[in-house]
């Protein structure tokens, strides 16, 4: 699997997140998703951006563009330096919130694009990489 | 600091998001309409969403909250406008908006509040209901 092109962008403010957004949005078009599956990658982003900035303390995500012998693809990769999640399987879970959202970030996120994994340690950080294929 | 405009028609205040939202003008515009719902005594909302590109978990929560606040305030909301891939993404995404009506287009919006506030007209629920 080839990588096409990478970019690294900060992830401070809810400013970033919209920054996020867009850039991931130029992203998805260019490497030929559809109109829904664009809309699916950036809220995805979204979600995970805010978790990043909100529950990470902040952090980065790492766009690249992929060519995989046969279809083209973004990957997004957001990594904080946080609290970390203790128990993964039951933040991914629908309606598990600790109160600022409705409790569907990390699980919806993952129900909208085709590749989702995540490393989280409690006191080191979480990453979270999502893909969404053409 | 920024601001979405909030027009008043007759009974009505009229909202349309034409800007990529940040989580704090999300929390203003709830701010701003359940202030100006008071001050100007209107019986509906109606918020055009037809520029918005995604609607995530948060900006979600918001429409909701807004059609809560409005309705214990007395005021009917009615989302207009959600572009086909907003909703189908929404769904999967496991955002229902419960609680938050909408139509397909302003024309239909503005007509669906009008109706619900019709003289002697004392049913105020969903036409469905």
């Amino acid at each position: 699997m080839a990588v096409l092109k990478t970019e690294t962008l900060p992830l401070r403010s809810t400013d970033d997140v919209v920054h996020v957004r867009q850039v991931a949005r130029q992203w998805a078009v260019q490497m030929g998703l559809s109109l829904v599956d664009q809309t699916k990658l950036v809220t995805a982003a979204s979600e995970l951006a805010r978790n990043t900035v909100t529950y990470g303390g902040g952090g980065e995500v790492i766009l690249e563009a992929l060519n995989d012998s046969n279809r083209r693809g973004v990957r997004l990769t957001f990594t904080d330096q946080g609290p970390g999640i203790p128990d993964i399987a039951l933040a991914l879970k629908d309606g598990y919130t600790t109160g600022r959202g409705m409790g569907l970030g990390l699980g919806g996120a993952k129900r909208l694009v085709n590749e989702f994994d995540i490393v989280s340690r409690a006191g080191e950080g979480t990453r979270v990489s999502i893909t969404k294929w053409k | 600091m920024e601001h979405i405009p909030i027009l008043k028609m007759g009974d009505f205040l009229l909202v349309s998001i034409q800007v990529d939202m940040h989580d704090r003008l999300a929390l203003t515009l709830q701010d701003d309409l359940t202030e100006q719902i008071v001050k100007t005594r209107a019986r509906g909302v109606l918020i055009d969403i037809s520029s918005l590109e995604i609607v995530d978990s948060f900006m979600g929560r918001m429409l909701g909250n807004i059609a809560a606040m409005a309705s214990v305030l007395d005021a009917n909301t009615v989302v207009v406008g959600m572009q086909p891939a907003v909703a189908i993404t929404l769904v999967e995404l496991g955002l229902s908006l419960k609680g938050v009506r909408t139509a397909l287009n302003v024309e239909k919006g503005m007509a669906m509040l009008q109706h619900e506030r019709a003289p002697g007209d004392s049913h105020y629920g969903r036409p469905e209901d």
